[in-house]
């Protein structure tokens, strides 16, 4: 008797639990995975309610992780079956492995694809160029964002070459109202993606540097990335007090509460500054070296939007992700997010004056992307993750720029033929 | 029946033995042996990108193990981990003994209040915690190098979270802090169910409270140190929060905060550019594993049997 009861009453937890899984996951939810977490309140407020004025009976939702986590959880997510229908794509290969195992799908056939640059479409492209699996979304750039108030004080100008750049330093450091340099090396990849990707195009000549690594011409060891990792060894002395243990965070509230004169940026840190910093701001390239003529930037191609190719609601993602190709998403995307450049063809005006300075050294440098990102991070050691723990240490002083190109090129060889030789 | 003897008893008490040990051991094998197992399956598969899983046998214990860049990062985390270990057993589990018989003193006040406090921080999250102490070790905003200030060491002061030689040690001793209350706790309900006239007979002996804590109630109470030991080796081999909340998975600076939890995390997961991979990563589960139980192992057959027991 009990024992029926017990299982009428099992029966109908299970009903309810069946009947609740509806509730959760209805047809046309669409769930964007992204790993821009900062992002969350554009997307809710300006993006998603733009694409719903055409697309009314379209449901999205943007659900994002934390940068460092994201790669880790999409992972697990994708191989677990759970992951949302579209997920925000990283550039190059670790987007390229996850269209070969089977997790992202084909963009090919999708309207709109034209809208892009060849190179836009570079970053998640297979290598043969044959198939491009994700919707190129934006680029961000790396320079200096500079506190105005704090240069007009202390009556530095704007930096044109590296000399001037430690001319500037020390002046601020002299003047001692402000920190010359906002940066911490404890989460390491500001030291990496900050520090040398910033400074180091304009020693390795940008593409043609980049190029020449992959192809096995230039090695770390080269004299291009030793002079990156000496200029990078000399910031320490302009960083904050314990800086070995100052976090991204840190370092932005650092700026944005006006005690730092410099901070070594991405472009969306603009869109932070914007919101907390009531003092006047603006950015200026990374310094180029005496006698050079040409100056280059990082204009990394940093974010698309994928299909996941187990998707359920296929059919609305692909109708989302063409909208996502149009105009419309460029210039609401360019400018709901300063210091993330759309990359369609499409002409943007930009309204954001620091992100109109950071989108102005396209025209008077040479852009590339950062030399870690394609096909030299397919191996293990990584050398993303390499080159982050490498940086961080030629700034902490525990490893001298020779020894730390030492250990980029030796990690290289290990598992890249081109560098073996 | 009319007449039951000892054979029968059993027989009848059979069915309900199995039936209250069947909920306890079908939920344990499956959420635990089964997964347990099944990792350890894993741990001898390798999966190339895209393709299939495929047997090959000890391969991913010999790359861990063998290829100079795996073996150098599984040792460097493995000696972490027996560094972060011995801080705990060297400073957490003597203080939590300490505290427990200051706590047991009969003429104590407040006791209830400094047992709570004490062991208020183990109830928080790891994830508070950690927070908490990179604010106040924190160079720019801290109040770490402002509390050193009153007592005159200020220039002691440094970025002790962020440099390679202190990173790791400061890890420890914050999770020490959090962590006090639970030795704390096993040992004074230990010391709680010693009968007073053992103690009472020693004082009239005229044995100080030192002596009668150190000859009557600390052989006593070994047992349970033995298992708060064993306890901290479990946990502190499984230990991955702390570190990933403060440091992320990379554990620097340099990999000098790395234990074999981050590591874990590192290669099932993957980190940033790096994929993860499910078989290496189970792989260096299965090695976890064995450090844990040859640890568990050598307690219960060296340490447990040698040690003697008093009926009280």
């Amino acid at each position: 008797m009990s024992n029926k009861l017990l299982a009428k009453g099992l029966a109908g937890a299970l009903a309810a639990s069946v009947a609740l899984v509806p509730l959760m996951a209805q047809a046309g939810d669409l769930v964007i995975e992204s790993w821009r977490n900062d992002d969350i309140d554009i997307w809710n407020d300006k993006i998603i309610p733009a694409f719903n004025e055409q697309y009314p009976d379209i449901h999205v939702s943007f659900k994002p992780t934390t940068p460092t986590e994201y790669n880790a959880a999409l992972n697990a997510k994708l191989s677990g079956g759970t992951a949302g229908d579209l997920v925000a794509c990283r550039p190059f290969d670790a987007s390229l492995e996850l269209y070969k195992q089977g997790n992202l799908a084909s963009l090919n056939d999708l309207p709109g694809m034209d809208n892009f640059s060849d190179v836009a479409k570079s970053a998640w492209q297979t290598d043969d160029g044959s198939t491009t699996f994700c919707v190129p979304m934006a680029s961000v750039i790396h320079g200096f964002i500079y506190n105005k108030e704090a240069f007009e004080e202390v009556g530095v100008e704007v930096p044109k070459t590296t000399e001037e750049f430690f001319q500037v330093l020390d002046k601020i450091k002299e003047d001692g109202t402000y920190i010359p340099m906002a940066m911490g090396t404890a989460d390491q990849w500001e030291a990496a993606t900050m520090g040398f990707q910033n400074i180091g195009p304009n020693h390795w000549k940008g593409e043609e540097g980049r190029k020449a690594l992959i192809d096995g011409s230039q090695k770390f060891t080269d004299k291009p990335y030793v002079d990156t990792f000496t200029e990078l060894a000399r910031w320490k002395d302009y960083l904050p007090d314990g800086f070995e243990a100052i976090s991204y965070p840190d370092a932005q509230n650092l700026f944005s509460l006006g005690r730092a004169a410099i901070y070594p940026a991405g472009s969306w840190d603009i869109s932070l500054f914007n919101k907390q910093a009531d003092f006047k701001f603006s950015a200026f390239p990374p310094p180029a070296p005496a006698g050079s003529d040409t100056c280059y930037i990082s204009d990394h191609t940093d974010i698309g939007m994928g299909l996941n190719a187990h998707s359920k609601n296929a059919k609305d993602a692909k109708v989302f992700l063409e909208w996502m190709t149009g105009p419309a998403f460029a210039e609401l995307y360019s400018n709901a997010l300063p210091g993330f450049f759309s990359l369609s063809n499409a002409k943007v005006d930009i309204k954001d004056p620091v992100a109109q300075e950071f989108v102005s050294w396209r025209q008077k440098c040479k852009s590339t992307i950062r030399n870690s990102y394609q096909i030299l991070s397919r191996g293990t050691p990584n050398l993303e993750n390499d080159l982050w723990n490498i940086s961080a240490q030629v700034i902490n002083g525990t490893l001298t720029p020779e020894q730390g190109a030492q250990k980029a090129e030796d990690g290289l060889a290990k598992w890249y033929a081109p560098h073996q030789k | 029946m009319a007449h039951s003897g000892p054979m029968t008893d059993w027989r009848k008490a059979k069915l309900p033995v199995f039936a209250f040990l069947a909920p306890a051991t079908i939920l344990y094998t499956l959420f635990m042996i089964y997964p347990l197992i099944d990792s350890i399956r894993l741990s001898f598969y390798s999966a190339p990108s895209g393709g299939d899983l495929a047997f090959v046998g000890f391969d991913n214990y010999r790359t861990i193990l063998s290829d100079p860049d795996w073996a150098s990062t599984f040792w460097n985390s493995f000696w972490n981990n027996m560094k972060f270990f011995a801080v705990h057993m060297l400073v957490q589990n003597p203080i939590g003994i300490a505290l427990a018989a200051v706590l047991s003193l009969p003429r104590l006040k407040f006791r209830n209040t400094y047992r709570t406090l004490i062991f208020m921080p183990t109830m928080l999250s790891v994830v508070i915690v950690g927070f908490i102490w990179q604010l106040i070790l924190s160079p720019v905003w801290g109040v770490g190098a402002d509390i050193l200030d009153i007592v005159g060491l200020k220039s002691l002061f440094g970025p002790w979270l962020g440099k390679e030689g202190s990173a790791l040690i400061t890890l420890a001793f914050i999770s020490v802090w959090q962590w006090v209350g639970i030795p704390m706790m096993l040992i004074y309900a230990a010391l709680l169910a010693i009968p007073e006239d053992l103690v009472d007979a020693a004082i009239v002996d005229g044995a100080s409270h030192f002596e009668v804590f150190w000859h009557i109630k600390m052989p006593l109470i070994l047992p349970t140190v033995a298992m708060v030991s064993i306890l901290t080796f479990v946990g502190n081999f499984n230990a991955f929060d702390l570190v990933y909340t403060v440091k992320g998975a990379l554990a620097g600076p340099n990999f000098s905060s790395d234990i074999m939890g981050t590591l874990f995390y590192r290669t099932f997961f993957g980190y940033q550019l790096q994929l993860g991979s499910p078989t290496l990563g189970a792989t260096v589960a299965s090695l976890m594993f064995m450090i844990i139980l040859a640890g568990v192992l050598f307690y219960l057959f060296v340490v447990q049997r040698r040690m003697s027991r008093y009926q009280l």
